[in-house]
């Protein structure tokens, strides 16, 4: 693997660390298995890809995209809490229906964002290569949403919202408002994501209406690796294995498509990525059945 | 106080599986009193308790605690009136949170949260000096999760936590009957002295006599839905086990297969 090959995935990685941590909060803390994110991801870039065409500040735009993001995870709340369709059916509605909206908000099927102010502009005159200017931007971003979100879990309303995933009738008990939370917790997490869009069209140049595709076991994948590294129930250390989790997978991913031994090419992506989802979650059950024997 | 008038619960309403949990069921709790609650299965305790916590919502008839009417208020907006301490000692606690954070998310019951921090120092040294009192070692393992605890010790917690935001009516729903003899006994004596300390006007359900006569001011007998036997004060004093088991087999109609299963 190259030097630039191995940025480039750190870089994608990170990106995709802002939709970990979305993931994280939807399955993990709020225990609602969301796939709402497959169209929240490319909602962000296109809202931000849009709004930076038609001369938006960058800074502004992605703001824009995130509460894109917030209001989609508000749909599925509003589905699932209002309604009471499934969590899953409910966030699976609101993807297939975000694909057109997707289509709406930009138009054509895809956009591109050469020779636009990006977020990253300002930092490419800097002197150092591009190559690296995206992912320490990415990275010095991802550190700070990961602060802001422990921040966050450890604060009154925070714990409320893991009571209110842990155990909603002990929660009821001691006075939160569930749904409340529930809206509050699929926001947080879609405006999460449609983060890691934004930054995802802003650092490739472009934003595609398929982009979205798989996003959800992407996202899962890292939260999963992250487990694996750290077995340790304390959010920080869940948070932080989100994002390592996130770089980790894009390596391996990268590892294995460009390592002639395999003789895998580009269009394997997705097998490999089910093969080693698979793997992490096969691999502590097996680690656990040996101490068990 | 708590204010129970004809008061009715009816599941599954115009349906083969129609059921009547409370027919016309009327009781007023003054505020203070330990009320004991006995009766056979499907007397219709668990949904009064259900009533009083906002679980269950009445088909008729009104409930104030405190005054305050709470017939329609939802369980979360009520909680601020109600503590409550279950059955099951999983559920009245997050075991996959620590000890700490189950205690800070129980004292801010009934008040608004917002984004300070949860557990900051002065916050620890409370809930260490409240958890040091029930003699159980547990203020040194305060970062543990609750999943790691036995029974009993979440269930010591979950009255811990049922007091340590003020209210005016703690819940008991049998909560010593999952708990091995020595630590119901130890859980049942913790209550008493809560329930003294904080001058808490408590509703104890109960499967076991002893425990009905042996602890709170008054005792409840519910049958079907109602109130047959409501008994205070000498009268109460001087009934004895066998007393109840006699009125419990009237009330029942028939003899109960095994009265050692009352006794206990």
């Amino acid at each position: 693997m190259s030097q630039i090959a191995f940025l480039g995935a750190v870089e994608l990685g990170l990106v995709f660390a802002f939709v970990a941590i979305g993931v994280y909060i939807a399955f993990r803390i709020l225990d609602f298995p969301d796939l709402t994110v497959d169209g929240s991801f490319p909602l962000g870039a296109a809202v931000a890809a849009v709004l930076i065409l038609s001369g938006w500040n960058a800074w502004a735009a992605t703001g824009a995209a995130m509460l894109a993001g917030g209001a989609a995870g508000l749909v599925t709340a509003f589905l699932n809490v209002r309604f009471r369709i499934l969590n899953l059916l409910a966030s699976i509605l609101t993807m297939i229906a975000l694909f057109s909206v997707n289509l709406r908000v930009m138009g054509r099927p895809n956009v591109a964002l050469i020779n636009q102010e990006t977020m990253l502009t300002p930092f490419y005159g800097l002197g150092l290569p591009d190559y690296y200017v995206r992912p320490l931007f990415v990275g010095v971003l991802a550190l700070v949403v990961l602060l802001l979100v422990w921040r966050f879990l450890a604060s009154d309303l925070g714990l409320a919202m893991r009571a209110t995933g842990a155990n909603p009738r002990m929660a009821r008990a001691q006075g939160v408002k569930t749904s409340v939370h529930i809206y509050l917790g699929m926001a947080l997490s879609n405006a999460l994501v449609a983060l890691g869009g934004s930054l995802f069209a802003q650092t490739n140049g472009f934003a595609d209406v398929t982009s979205g595709v798989g996003t959800i076991v992407v996202g899962l994948a890292a939260v999963i690796v992250g487990e694996t590294l750290f077995r340790s129930r304390l959010i920080l250390l869940a948070l932080v294995g989100c994002v390592l989790g996130s770089v980790l997978y894009r390596l391996a991913i990268q590892l294995a498509l460009s390592s002639d031994v395999l003789g895998l090419q580009a269009s394997d992506l997705n097998l490999v990525t089910a093969v080693l989802v698979a793997a992490a979650l096969v691999l502590p059950r097996l680690r656990r059945g040996r101490a068990a024997a | 106080m708590i204010a129970l008038s004809n008061l009715s619960v009816v599941f599954g309403r115009g349906t083969p599986l129609e059921k009547t949990a409370l027919a016309g069921l009327d009781l007023t709790i003054e505020a203070g009193s330990f009320v004991t609650v006995i009766g056979s299965n499907g007397a219709g305790k668990s949904t009064l308790l259900g009533v009083l916590a906002g679980d269950v919502i009445p088909s008729s008839g009104r409930v104030t605690i405190g005054g305050r009417d709470v017939t329609r208020v939802a369980t979360a907006e009520r909680a601020k009136l109600v503590a409550r301490v279950f059955q099951d000692p999983l559920a009245g606690s997050c075991g996959a949170l620590t000890i700490e954070e189950n205690l800070a998310l129980a004292a801010a019951r009934g008040a608004r949260r917002g984004l300070g921090l949860a557990l900051s120092g002065r916050r620890r040294e409370t809930f260490r000096e409240r958890v040091a009192g029930l003699r159980l070692g547990l203020e040194n393992r305060m970062e543990d999760r609750m999943d790691l605890l036995s029974g009993g010790q979440r269930q010591a917690l979950s009255l811990v936590m049922a007091t340590l935001a003020g209210s005016e009516v703690l819940l008991l729903d049998e909560h010593t009957a999952a708990l091995d003899p020595g630590m119901a006994e130890f859980i049942m004596g913790l209550t008493q002295s809560l329930v003294d300390r904080h001058r808490l006007t408590t509703l104890m359900v109960t499967h076991s006599m002893r425990q009905a006569l042996d602890h709170g001011t008054r005792t409840v007998m519910l049958h079907e839905g109602k109130v047959i036997l409501d008994v205070a004060g000498e009268g109460r004093r001087s009934l004895g086990v066998e007393d109840l088991i006699a009125m419990f087999r009237k009330a029942r109609g028939q003899a109960l297969d095994d009265d050692a299963l009352l006794v206990s």
